[in-house]
């Protein structure tokens, strides 16, 4: 990829005719159907876009009106946005999953005009919010699997509008030079899409994306990658997230690779066997339950299996780490991990279907460092990246060999970054976004007068690597009295990493010292329990052993370690904590739907823990109304111990720190 | 149901199948007495009752398993009173089973595939020496069968024994192998029984595309009132063995003895 190509193609038709020439017979995209991977050549897409183009023109879209792309991963709907684009329309993916009235919602703001819907149940629910958005006019269809009956004018199958743009093809010879000559006028300058944000902060924001800087983003990235026409990837982000725009469809049409569409939702894992992606992502709970599979597998093998596994692990532990960031390895740990290669972790790599994977990413959410670092010890190449939909993904990323658990990486090529006095994280960026979709005001509430995107995450550079490490949103972050930094989710985070703690709650902003109340995780610390004779009745009995407190007091303290290494944050070292006498439970209100800790809603329900925290006490009596799964309400008391730990020491901290 | 209501069941349709006063008895216990009724060409014919009302001895006479002592069947304008199951598949019925009759160890495709297993014209000696038209013929019937289980969303089963599948998908999983032998009339046997509310919903939809793409004449038994008032268009009831009411599913709904044979009112 050199950079002349990529001056002249500023949108993503341009580089579409640009590819059916250069890869003409490469492949473009494939889909699993029937049963068997079909797939399309760059110049077959091209055909494949210009007919539905020119058919969607036929049907009345033009430059300026939006179209919806609801669905799955199929190829036919990433034909649409390329379609669309060539008009100078803007697709607006919608998430799929979205009930009626979420997706009335975006539909309306982006006051869109055409839909693309992947098959009946998506058609239904336009149908259901067609009173409330006047503004469509046509439905598309890609399956057309119960939708024979609904032929009423304007709902139409993908083929149908694809057959009405070769027909015209072949009545107006001149249409398709037209079409090329369209795209040829096309400015990058134009919005390329609209991508919705999920809205987990109140209503969604349209993110408008324009042509020229997505592909200057794209191009970075690919460089900054070494991606080129020979990559792979699998297809199975939600279209709507911003990943999967950037990641397949963007960097597919510049580096010109091949993006392969899952045959279901359901056969994701299956269809990556299957393929063999080199480039890869996926977030950190999709790593976690990958390792959780092979270990539970790893049980039900035999003794031999089992102790080979061990072993195994335990070298790529020791030198795997070293030989994938090139630096020196004695010679029996070289000969050692090939064995180990052979025998184990080649075969594990097939079975998750990463043995070609030459990049893969990880993001959204920090990931624990042993299973980042299991997957790398395996010689897989699994890096961290930052970014937001508001940037067209990347923010920062880390660069083959300078690799860490705990920071997402240097800010990408052409990227410039600046933390805010209260922590927060700024950044001015090639591909970041022109405004809210309809939303002045809260445009100007996140750009600065410099230009610079607010992100709202609160984070820091670490002094040893230079890496951008996240640790809280910035609203989160508070600050303890002695002045210190405090980040609540990046100490519960460090916590919630030992298998252990499965939640934590902590405090600190506004008060002296930071504290924290745990939940142990039934399984790992049962599991610990049984191998040691502990006999215990209920999740009570065991949290107040003194044992498992011996057990999770050692934790706490690691955690203290690491935090007394980070010059912002050694204040903010955890110096009392209590394990909870019952697990936070969503029915109760005390996790959101997606488990997450609503803290001031435990402060307020365990106030009298809270107050015990900080007045020295020693033990708290607390009664506690639950919900059962039945609906019934009961009541649990209970006395809970609260444990004083000693943090570490300025001056050591000043030692760790260097 | 968001799909669009059958209208099939107008009087012009020509009927596919007729009951003709039909009775049937193991020793002294008469399941079916005097039953009849008629199922048309492309409609969702739907047949109700309490348990022990002969519905399932029903369908068992229908495609040949029982053979009723009086009374006429007449599919397809041929009247008999006496046919084999194999000759009811082989003339275009095909069912499925109230508690599944799948292969267990076998795995989906190969389920699905044994549906076709009919319509395979090669020998024994093509099919051993494999090339040639065994081949060709295997990969038709491939195609057609991946067509299903593309329909029926499983492509993630496919290659899954049967038997280590949950109860909800075994029963997709027949149902494609009674579409694999391209039936003329479907005869579903409670397809919904012990299913949770979101698979009922899926197999509704199933059921209605069935009948809307491949023009399947279906008949099927069902206890869920509101399944059946949403999917059948003529609804027939039985109750201890006699047909108390024929109708569309509203005027079934409104009718004193169906109300009665559902709430309990004694019999004397």
């Amino acid at each position: 990829m050199t950079t002349g190509d990529t001056a002249v193609a500023d949108t993503f038709p341009k580089l579409l005719l640009r590819n059916a020439v250069k890869f003409a017979d490469r492949p473009a995209i494939r889909e699993k159907d029937l049963g068997i991977w079909q797939s399309w050549s760059w110049s077959e897409t091209l055909d494949e876009v210009r007919a539905f183009a020119i058919g969607l023109k036929k049907m009345g879209l033009k430059h300026g009106d939006s179209i919806a792309i609801i669905g799955d991963n199929r190829p036919r709907l990433y034909w649409t946005f390329a379609a669309a684009q060539s008009l100078g329309a803007v697709p607006v993916p919608v998430y799929q999953d979205a009930v009626a009235d979420e997706m009335a919602y975006v539909l309306k703001h982006a006051a869109v005009k055409f839909v693309m819907a992947e098959n009946q149940e998506q058609v239904d629910k336009i149908l259901s919010v067609s009173g409330k958005v006047k503004s469509i006019k046509e439905i598309i269809f890609d399956d057309e699997r119960g939708l024979k009956n609904y032929g009423q004018g304007h709902i139409r199958s993908f083929a149908a509008v694809q057959e009405l743009g070769r027909s015209e093809l072949k009545k107006n010879p001149k249409a398709g030079e037209r079409w090329v000559a369209e795209i040829g006028n096309g400015k990058g300058s134009d919005t390329s899409v609209i991508l919705y944000t999920s809205g987990t902060t109140g209503a969604s924001k349209g993110v408008q994306l324009t042509g020229e800087r997505c592909v200057a983003a794209a191009s970075d990235t690919v460089a900054f990658d070494k991606l080129d026409e020979n990559d792979v990837t699998l297809a199975y982000l939600p279209l709507a997230w911003v990943g999967d725009h950037y990641l397949n469809y963007a960097q597919g049409m510049v580096a010109g690779f091949c993006i392969a569409c899952p045959e279901s939702s359901e056969t994701v894992q299956e269809n990556l066997r299957e393929i063999g992606p080199t480039f890869y992502f996926a977030p950190p709970s999709v790593f976690a339950s990958l390792l959780t599979q092979i270990q539970i597998r790893m049980e039900d093998a035999d003794r031999f299996m089992q102790w080979l596994y061990r072993t195994f692990i335990g070298v790529a532990r020791r030198y795997g780490e070293d030989i994938l960031n090139a630096r020196p390895v004695p010679l029996t740990g070289r000969v050692l991990y090939a064995l180990g290669e052979f025998l184990i972790y080649g075969p594990i790599k097939n079975r998750l279907g990463f043995s070609n994977i030459r990049v893969a990413y990880t993001a959204g959410e920090a990931i624990g460092p042993d299973l980042f670092q299991f997957y790398r010890s395996l010689g897989m190449n699994l890096k961290q990246l930052y970014g937001q939909t508001e940037t067209f993904l990347y923010v920062t990323a880390q660069p083959d060999g300078e690799i860490h658990a705990d920071t997402v990486g240097p800010p990408v090529p052409g990227v410039e970054l600046r933390i805010d006095g209260n922590g927060e994280v700024l950044f001015k960026s090639p591909g970041m976004f022109t405004g809210y979709f309809k939303d002045k005001k809260r445009t100007a509430e996140t750009i600065t007068k410099d230009g610079f995107v607010k992100t709202g995450d609160a984070g820091l550079i670490d002094a040893k690597t230079g890496h951008l490490k996240i640790i809280d949103r910035a609203k989160d972050v508070g600050k303890i009295n002695d002045g210190t930094l405090f980040a609540p989710k990046y100490i519960e985070n460090k916590l919630k990493f030992f298998a252990n703690i499965r939640e934590a709650v902590a405090y600190g902003d506004g008060r002296d010292f930071c504290t924290v109340m745990l939940n142990i995780d039934l399984v790992a610390v049962g599991n610990w329990a049984e191998r040691n004779n502990i006999v215990y009745g209920t999740y009570q009995e065991l949290a107040a052993h003194a044992g498992v407190y011996k057990m999770i007091e050692e934790n706490v303290d690691e955690v203290n370690a690491s935090l007394a290494n980070e010059p912002e944050l050694a204040g903010s070292q955890i110096r009392r904590f209590l394990i909870l006498h019952k697990e936070l439970d969503a029915d109760d209100g005390e996790l959101t739907r997606t488990q997450k800790v609503r803290r001031s809603f435990i402060s307020d329900r365990y106030g009298p823990l809270v107050k015990a925290l900080y007045d020295g006490s020693e033990s708290c009596k607390i009664s506690t109304e639950v919900m059962f799964e039945d609906g019934r309400r009961g009541m649990i008391h209970g006395e809970v111990k609260i444990v004083t730990i000693t943090p570490y020491p300025a001056e050591q901290r000043k030692e760790a720190a260097e | 149901m968001n799909a669009a209501p059958n209208k099939k069941a107008n009087g012009k349709a020509e009927t596919l199948l007729s009951v003709e006063a039909v009775s049937l008895s193991f020793g002294g216990v008469k399941a079916i007495r005097d039953v009849s009724f008629d199922i048309k060409k492309g409609e969702i014919r739907a047949i109700i009752g309490p348990n022990g009302a002969g519905k399932t001895s029903m369908l068992n006479v229908i495609n040949g398993f029982y053979h009723p002592q009086e009374g006429t069947i007449t599919y397809k304008g041929k009247t008999r009173n006496q046919m084999r199951p194999h000759v009811a598949a082989s003339q275009g019925i095909a069912r499925t089973f109230q508690n599944v009759a799948l292969f267990k160890g076998m795995t989906t495709l190969d389920n699905i595939m044994s549906g076709r297993a009919l319509r395979m014209k090669c020998n024994i000696f093509w099919q051993m020496l494999y090339y040639g038209p065994a081949k060709k013929e295997e990969l038709e019937h491939r195609e057609f069968v991946e067509k299903i289980i593309d329909f029926l969303e499983i492509q993630h089963i496919r290659r899954i024994p049967v038997g280590k599948l949950p109860y909800g998908l075994q029963k997709r999983v027949e149902l494609g192998r009674a579409l694999a032998m391209e039936p003329d009339l479907l005869l579903l046997d409670e397809p919904m029984a012990g299913m949770n509310l979101e698979e009922k919903e899926d197999m509704c939809r199933f059921v209605v595309d069935v009948s809307e793409q491949y023009g399947t004449t279906i008949a099927l038994i069902e206890h869920d009132m509101g399944v059946v008032m949403d999917l059948a268009d003529r609804v027939v009831v039985l109750d201890y063995g006699r047909k108390i009411a024929d109708g569309t599913p509203k005027q079934v709904q409104n009718n004193q003895d169906v109300i009665d044979a559902y709430l309990g009112v004694s019999h004397d």
